[in-house]
């Protein structure tokens, strides 16, 4: 089952497995239902932090330093609880900017300086080839221990192997061809490969999965469990400090140091900046990832003490290497099926962390080295050129192999030598140079490039001098004398006692020579002089990421453009038809028809600028927007004005926000009032007319009948007595005038006085029709009453409603016809209240007139032959006794057919309620 | 707004706790050869401070309220 | 031969006394109770002087008012209107659209009878 057919087969199967599955990621982020939406699959790309240097390398470690391991996996645990703000900040950086690699974050911090990013990626470069160097080996040796099965024999490499028999060269081919499939299917602005990441989201599960089976098989099947195996220990005392101590070479220092450069590592790996940020499709994933990532770490963790402790008691003197351990103790177990699948996790940590390791580089090496040295030469005229976007692919294509092939000849030249077996935490120092210049410039305004470049070349060369060539040396590449006498033989230089530095790790006093070089050259060289332009206009855009509003870059570019220019340029590099494509969205999104106008304006210009920037980095975006833009250059006084401004305004804006709405608030309140008031002049000054109007009208009848009898003593009696009786009736219609006014000016002003009480509405009803039966009578009309008994209490004022029940009454009255009058009063029980109807027969009021009838001194007599007797002020006064009892006042009626007034009343509350005065419904 | 910062304080909180679990000098104190369960000190002690410290990290990435 | 005179008024107890006052006086009284039924009067009767209360039902004083100055049979009758809203917009109104007089409400008899007989020359 073990032979290399089966393997070949087995291998080439999970891996056509993976490119299905990249396959299916991309056809689905094509068509925008994204396969990797999810913050599960997105913690497991995270997972790609766990290469071969964990799934082989962890129990190697763990059989000679105990648990030193641990802290490599504890360190990115801790960062992860910070990674909602460092890595949200990048994220947001990242899409904001287009910003492609870990290279074009630092480059476009620092103005989008070519240097910067340049030596970013060789630093990037240098730390990580010996490391995908160590994937090769970690696979092409396990394949070797396989195909012994089902002897266990240490592989060991023949130097004089011909390159075309090693089976390492072929698995670095096979690789590149993979990457270059994965990585560089096409050019997009956002550089993102939802493919790959699935396919890697897999890739961790399996060998997440395959790690744990091994640690089952050894902890339960070949011993008794955990207890068991820390029991087989007692004869075994050799190996007893592993389990119970901090390794005494690595001390606390040397743990701390491993977690702070591990959590840095998480970070600025580019791999994890690929999947972490890069890839990332959703900043909320980061919220569960957070905690997803180092469950992930701390199960696949779980079994590596017990393997090796198993591993070293097992394999006790026969020279079995503990690395192999994870595949040899499954092997010396027959467990064919289990050595395989863990053959397969092995393949899995170590192509996973080739793919997105190389496609960082390769981006990195693309848009950060190469272009801008292509774009420089005048000679090829690149700048130029039509189109560039297959140019562009296959520089990235080229930069995938020759990164793949430069790994396989640092595995061929290194072997098994030290500088191999420590690169893990060697790369990890090397990147970790990275950070002074990446959270020093999103969180500090004043760095500035000068800074960047002094302090990531200072620690890049302490790296080198303390860590790397150290490792040569011990390899045997360089004399020993090197470490033991310093260089130039000068002792103070010894480069893993600098100074006289001694008594810690050499990874500790690494990290604390680089970084002391490092943030000290950083911080020194930008404090030098002030920020320029560029550099503080990008400082602001990466230090105010967070901050919610649109990004300011736009509002620091003046100039001219042409919008065909542009979209010239950007055709160039990413094909004609994709620009057509992004500029048709960006007319679009901003709807404004911007491909109709011949000048672009900032906003424009920005967008153009990142869209190259995700095809050719940001620093040679920069260049080339520069060449079809003529830019008006803006003084530092400007920039910093502009700055300032932009960051008062942020400050400030959501205070502004604040205080502006409650300025409107209170505009719009002032405007009401004032509309009150002047609709209550209006009113006021209505109602002073109308009642002018009402006065003087009796008022005139009075005046004349007066004279007439003043002026003539000797008129007859009946005239006489006939102008007394109307002086008398035009009097009480004064009066009646008179109270009504000041009846209603009282209610309407909350004055009148209520005598609230619970009252039997029929009682009141009937004593209403009692009062007018008079009036009837004198009509010949007919009253019919249809009162129910025992009806619920309602709560009002009883001379109030009386009130009410006459006016309605009388009303109906005076529209009888004479002699065939019916008017009808029903009293109804409804879900909430009584209800009150008194209908008559008379002509009844037309629709348009049934609201109006309810306002002051509108009497509606046009269909009546005669102008209505009263005061006009009947109704509204009722209908505002009742909605002040909390019910409703209203006519229905059909012209011709009569007319039916109608009240409710609500029930009186429950009786434990206050019973007293009412507050009003409305 | 308020659960955002809540919830980011607690995180904060949970970083911080597993400073302190991680390193010296609460280290020392479990960095001893005896065993809990038959399971070494400082082993079952690491392991059992990572879990702490995760799901701290869940509460306070997951949790709706308060 | 007697001047004829139209009281137009929706306000009976009005029109009952100053019918009263210019029967007394001598006068032909006619009387309109809406505007509608008073522009019928004036084209049927031909009344020399119309006393027209602003505010009725049907059309009012200033309809009516124009109604008869744009007909160029009736320019010799004479118009005086009557309303309860003193106001001066309300006079210049009534002036503008050809009233030969106006009076406030309540008016005294005697001025009444003074502004009827000017209007009518006598």
């Amino acid at each position: 089952m073990l032979q290399a057919p089966v393997l070949i087969a087995v291998s080439l199967l999970y891996l056509g497995l993976l490119f299905a599955v990249a396959w299916w990621g991309d056809r689905r982020a094509d068509r925008g239902r994204s396969l990797i939406d999810s913050p599960t699959i997105y913690a497991l790309s995270m997972a790609v932090y766990c290469t071969t240097w964990t799934f082989y390398g962890s129990v190697g470690r763990a059989a000679v330093s105990g648990i030193g391991f641990l802290p490599v996996y504890l360190g990115p645990t801790l960062v992860m609880a910070l990674g909602w703000f460092i890595l949200l900040k990048m994220i947001r950086i990242v899409k904001a900017n287009r910003i492609t690699s870990i290279a074009d974050f630092i480059s476009s911090r620092y103005g989008k300086s070519h240097l910067l990013g340049g030596l970013v990626t060789i630093i990037a470069v240098v730390g990580i080839v010996p490391y995908i160097a160590l994937q090769l080996k970690a696979v092409s040796s396990t394949v070797g221990l396989l195909l012994s099965y089902p002897e266990i024999v240490m592989p060991h490499r023949s130097p004089t192997m011909s390159v075309a028999a090693d089976i390492s060269f072929y698995i670095a081919l096979i690789l590149a061809a993979f990457t270059i499939v994965f990585g560089t299917r096409h050019l997009d602005a956002t550089e993102r490969h939802e493919g790959m990441v699935a396919a890697i989201a897999l890739e961790s599960s399996v060998k997440l999965v395959a790690f744990i089976a091994v640690g089952v098989f050894v902890t339960y099947g070949m011993y008794g469990g955990f207890g068991d195996i820390f029991e087989h220990l007692a004869t075994h005392p050799e190996l007893q400090r592993l389990a119970t101590a901090i390794p005494s070479g690595q001390g606390y220092t040397g743990w701390f140091s491993l977690i702070v450069l591990s959590a840095l590592a998480v970070l600025f790996l580019p791999r994890q900046f690929q999947v972490a940020v890069v890839e990332n499709v959703n900043e909320s994933h980061l919220r569960r990832a957070a905690w997803l990532f180092p469950l992930y770490l701390l199960l696949i963790n779980v079994f590596v003490l017990p393997i090796a402790l198993g591993g070293l008691m097992h394999f006790s003197g026969q020279g079995v290497d503990a690395d192999t351990f994870v595949l040899t103790l499954p092997m010396s177990q027959r467990q064919e099926g289990l050595a395989l699948l863990v053959f397969i996790g092995g393949l899995s940590a170590g192509t996973g962390m080739v793919i997105v390791e190389t496609i960082a580089l390769s981006t990195m090496v693309c848009n950060d080295l190469v272009m801008p040295l292509l774009l420089r030469q005048r000679r090829l005229a690149l700048a130029e050129s039509k189109d560039l976007s297959g140019l562009l692919l296959s520089i990235r294509r080229g930069a995938i192999v020759v990164i793949l092939l430069l790994g396989y000849c640092y595995f061929r030249l290194a072997g098994e030598a030290y500088a191999l077996v420590a690169i893990g935490l060697i790369s990890f120092a090397a990147v970790a140079q990275f950070a002074p210049a990446i959270i020093g410039g999103m969180y500090w305004r004043g760095g500035t490039r000068g800074g960047a470049l002094a302090g990531l070349l200072a620690g890049f060369i302490v790296w080198g001098y303390t860590l790397l060539l150290p490792s040569f040396a011990k390899s045997g590449w360089l004399p020993n004398d090197f470490l033991t006498q310093g260089l130039f033989g000068i002792d103070l230089l010894r480069p893993q006692q600098l100074f006289g530095l001694s008594g810690i790790d050499e990874i500790s006093h690494c990290l604390f020579w680089s970084f002391l070089a490092n943030i000290g050259a950083y911080v020194g060289v930008s404090l030098l002089r002030p920020p320029m332009v560029a550099e503080a206009t990008q400082a602001t855009v990466f230090v105010d990421a967070l901050q919610e509003s649109g990004p300011i870059g736009a509002v620091l570019w003046r100039g001219r453009a042409k919008v065909s220019d542009l979209q010239e340029l950007v055709g160039r590099f990413l094909g004609p038809a994709r620009a057509e494509v992004a500029f048709a969205g960006y007319a679009r999104r901003h709807g404004g028809r911007q491909g109709d106008k011949l000048e672009a304006d900032a906003r424009l210009v920005q967008f153009a600028e990142s869209l190259l920037a995700g095809a050719i980095g940001s620093a040679s975006a920069r260049v080339m927007v520069a060449s079809v833009a003529k830019e008006e250059p803006l003084s530092i006084e400007e920039v910093m004005h502009i700055l300032d401004e932009a960051s008062q305004l942020r400050t400030y804006s959501r205070e502004l926000e604040r205080k502006s709405r409650e300025l409107t608030a209170a505009t719009l309140e002032l405007r009401e009032a004032n509309e009150r008031l002047q609709e209550l002049d209006r009113v006021k000054d209505d109602i002073m007319s109308s009642v002018t109007h009402e006065l003087r009208t009796p008022l005139t009848s009075i005046r004349a009948f007066s004279e007439l009898l003043r002026d003539d003593p000797k008129m007859h009696l009946p005239d006489r007595e006939r102008f007394l009786g109307l002086i008398v009736s035009e009097t009480e219609r004064l009066t009646r005038l008179i109270n009504q006014t000041l009846d209603l000016a009282k209610i309407e002003s909350g004055r009148a006085d209520w005598n609230a009480c619970e009252l039997d509405l029929k009682e009141v009803i009937e004593q209403s029709v009692a009062a007018t039966s008079q009036l009837f009578r004198e009509k010949e009309a007919h009253v019919d009453l249809d009162l129910p008994d025992n009806l619920p209490l309602i709560m009002g004022d009883r001379d109030r409603l009386i009130q009410v029940m006459l006016n309605l009454l009388s009303n109906a009255a005076k529209f009888l016809p004479p002699g065939s009058g019916r008017v009808r009063v029903m009293l109804r029980l409804l879900a909430d209240g009584l209800q009150v109807s008194v209908t008559d027969n008379g002509p009844g009021i037309r629709p348009q007139d049934q609201e109006l009838i309810f306002e002051k001194f509108r009497q509606v007599g046009d269909t009546m032959t005669a102008k209505p007797s009263g005061t006009g002020l009947g109704l509204p006064i009722s209908r505002r006794i009742v909605e002040y009892l909390g019910g409703r006042l209203w006519v229905e009626s059909v012209p011709g057919e009569g007319a039916t007034f109608l009240f409710t009343l609500p029930f009186a509350p429950q009786r434990e309620l206050a019973v007293g005065q009412q507050e009003p419904a409305a | 707004m308020q659960r955002r910062i809540l919830g980011r304080d607690r995180l904060i909180a949970a970083f911080l706790v597993g400073c302190v679990l991680f390193n010296y000098p609460l280290l020392s104190v479990f960095d001893r050869p005896s065993e809990i369960f038959g399971i070494p000190m400082i082993f079952a002690y690491i392991f059992f401070a990572w879990v702490l410290v995760i799901a701290l990290m869940a509460w306070a990435s997951e949790a709706r309220s308060g | 031969m007697n001047k004829k005179i139209l009281i137009a008024d929706d306000e009976q107890n009005i029109v009952i006394s100053i019918e009263f006052l210019l029967r007394r006086e001598g006068f032909e009284v006619l009387v309109a109770g809406d505007g509608e039924e008073a522009l019928a009067k004036v084209r049927g009767e031909r009344p020399d002087l119309v006393l027209l209360d602003v505010m009725m039902p049907k059309m009012n004083g200033f309809d009516v008012c124009q109604a008869l100055r744009s007909d160029p049979d009736l320019a010799g009758t004479r118009i005086l209107m009557l309303t309860a809203k003193g106001r001066d917009t309300e006079v210049s109104k009534g002036l503008g659209l050809g009233a030969d007089g106006y009076m406030t409400k309540p008016f005294s008899t005697k001025e009444l009878l003074a502004e009827v007989r000017k209007l009518l020359g006598m």
